[in-house]
């Protein structure tokens, strides 16, 4: 007699069911109608519209930046959450309030305030130009923006990981002879990797679907500093909705499989440290 | 019962705001029409209120012209449309099918109530001595233009620099070619639209020179006093018509059809007209034009249609692979 074996949780149907339901309307709908839409291209416009040199020079750019930036907050971030868990200091939790500033501003407004400080006659710009050092209106400031924009998501994903970790096994290591170079290296990283993938995962699909603050400070000069998401407002100018979403999908194509591949190494390294996920 | 069925008459009458013999309409307008229209709906309101004994509200939308013109496509519901391109009300025709096709001829000029034109802003004394296309050519002269990709403003400094060279003795479609891509090369940003361009020019101090049309001159100045810049006229430019439209499939629905027609047709009039002129649009009613002569200089002025009208030119200079993008890549490459 077969009997049903039961989940200690309840509910399981139920969840699963509400989880699919909710992901298939708020994510998969809208996605599946930009796929549909490019099933009415033949593949020769499709690819065409993809491989054209300008939007080729725009992907170089938006996953270039995205890359910077998303690294940058990676090593900063890290820096930030370490010090917002480990030291305690007057005024921590107005710096903690300020991580998520970036979160809470609208997007254009971080744009303009940045290109008014790093144009050429901004408080900031006006000591770089001399040096010959040009942020505003060059791809360097769309690297600003980017670090700007998606500052707060590896801070917070490695905050949590960083108060649980237990300094006693720092104080362990330490009291068997281990470096602080080797503390960091074998017990603090470790254990911190997985945030730290997600953490620049999601700051890097961030960075890559940005487009209202890098807008005002990119200078949009083609093939130099236009970003893919420029691209796309550009067709849709002409009414090119098919061309628009032939390069939206190739991003999306893009983001999720290197979300694929970073969840992937995540895995592999939870893995590798001998715990289950 | 009848105490519910009047609590509800209550609740719906708060919901709907106003009573219900008023007419809203919703004007879907391009960025910086905001002005003239802020003044142009109350004069007409009381136009319309005292002849049709009718409450009437106007609505605005603004944004970018062909932004605004894809939401009426996709279902935004605008009882009129006033763009700055024939292109954007042609395509609400041709995608959206919420406008029959025609438009053009059911009111007079083309359906375009005033007009505009590309003018010069340069900095106070004009250091660089710029006066007219010529001179943006030069080499060290930095020209602020939008881009003719996502805007309008951009798209007609583009088509006027183009027939300015077109014009000069031994002009041809070579020369004129080589003279825009001289053009572009002095452009340091290419912002997405006008109100931007304005922006890197004259908050972020970047360029020599801005090439806008001649009301958003009249906004720097009140934005910035007059102080920081002087207009220079070219010898030629180009004629920006402003074109408006009733969105048939809208008006027919909700039942707007007298109020849309009414509300543009009063453009026409010399209230509207004089509106228009104090905005530092050029009227089309020859007494208001002359009122406001000294404010708008005779300048040559030729139309899109030395370019085959909007439809040609948009293919030929500004869709992808176009004249436009052969131009940006060649620059790109030097």
């Amino acid at each position: 007699m077969a009997i049903k074996q039961h989940s200690v949780l309840p509910g399981f149907g139920l969840s699963l069911g509400y989880t699919l339901l909710y992901l298939s309307l708020i994510v998969l709908l809208p996605l599946s109608a930009l796929v549909i839409k490019v099933t009415h291209m033949e593949w020769a416009a499709f690819w065409h519209a993809v491989t054209e040199p300008r939007v080729l020079a725009s992907y170089r750019v938006t996953f270039g930046a995205s890359l910077i930036a998303a690294t940058l907050n990676l090593v900063f971030g890290l820096l930030l959450a370490w010090v917002l868990v480990r030291y305690p200091f007057p005024g921590k939790r107005l710096v903690d309030a300020l991580v998520d500033l970036p979160f809470a501003l609208p997007t254009a407004v971080a744009g303009i305030a940045l290109a008014t400080l790093y144009a050429p006659n901004g408080s900031i710009g006006r000591w770089l130009d001399p040096l010959g050092i040009k942020v505003a209106f060059t791809p360097l400031g769309i690297v600003f923006a980017l670090t700007f924009i998606t500052l707060p998501f590896v801070v917070r994903t490695v905050q949590p990981v960083l108060q649980d970790l237990e300094t006693e096994l720092e104080e362990a290591a330490a009291s068997l002879g281990a470096t602080r170079w080797q503390v960091f290296q074998r017990v603090i990283l470790p254990t911190l990797l997985p945030a730290l993938l997600t953490g620049f995962a999601l700051a890097f699909a961030r960075a890559i679907g940005e487009y209202g603050s890098v807008i005002f400070i990119a200078g949009n000069m083609p093939f130099v500093s236009e970003i893919t998401p420029l691209m796309i407002i550009s067709k849709l100018e002409q009414y090119d909705y098919l061309g628009a979403t032939a390069i939206a999908l190739v991003m999306l194509a893009v983001s999720f499989v290197m979300l694929l591949v970073i969840n992937g190494l995540q895995w592999w390294s939870a893995k590798r440290l001998g715990r289950r996920k | 019962m009848t105490r519910r069925a009047s609590l509800l008459a209550v609740a719906f009458a708060l919901l709907s705001g106003h009573a219900l013999a008023d007419t809203t309409l919703l004007n879907v307008s391009y960025d910086v029409m905001r002005d003239f229209y802020k003044d142009y709906n109350p004069v007409f309101a009381k136009y319309y209120e005292a002849k049709f004994k009718d409450k009437l509200t106007v609505q605005q939308s603004h944004g970018g012209s062909s932004k605004q013109a894809r939401s009426v496509i996709d279902g935004l519901e605008a009882d009129v449309v006033t763009m700055n391109q024939s292109t954007d009300i042609d395509a609400i025709v041709e995608k959206g099918k919420q406008i029959n096709s025609g438009w053009e001829k059911r009111l007079p000029d083309n359906a375009s109530p005033f007009s505009s034109l590309q003018v010069l802003i340069v900095r106070k004394g004009n250091p660089k001595g710029i006066k007219d296309w010529n001179d943006l050519v030069k080499p060290g002269v930095q020209v602020v233009v939008p881009n003719p990709k996502t805007s309008g403003n951009g798209r007609y400094t583009y088509l006027a620099a183009w027939g300015y060279a077109l014009k000069q003795p031994g002009g041809n479609d070579a020369k004129a070619r080589s003279f825009v891509s001289a053009l572009f090369a002095n452009v340091p940003v290419l912002d997405s639209g006008g109100r931007a361009a304005t922006t890197t020019f004259m908050q972020r101090n970047i360029g020599d020179v801005l090439v806008t049309f001649e009301n958003e001159a009249e906004m720097i100045a009140r934005e910035f006093g007059r102080g920081g810049f002087e207009v220079v006229y070219p010898s030629v430019s180009i004629d920006a018509d402003l074109p408006v439209a009733v969105v048939d499939k809208v008006v027919d629905k909700k039942g707007t059809r007298k109020a849309a027609e009414e509300y543009l047709k009063y453009l026409w009039s010399p209230e509207g007209q004089q509106v228009a002129a104090q905005n530092y649009l050029r009227p089309r009613d020859k007494t208001v034009a002359a009122k406001f002569a000294k404010q708008f200089p005779v300048v040559k002025l030729f139309t899109v249609d030395e370019f085959g009208g909007w439809t040609k030119a948009q293919n030929q200079h500004f869709d992808d692979g176009g004249i436009y993008d052969q131009i940006a890549a060649a620059n790109a490459k030097n």
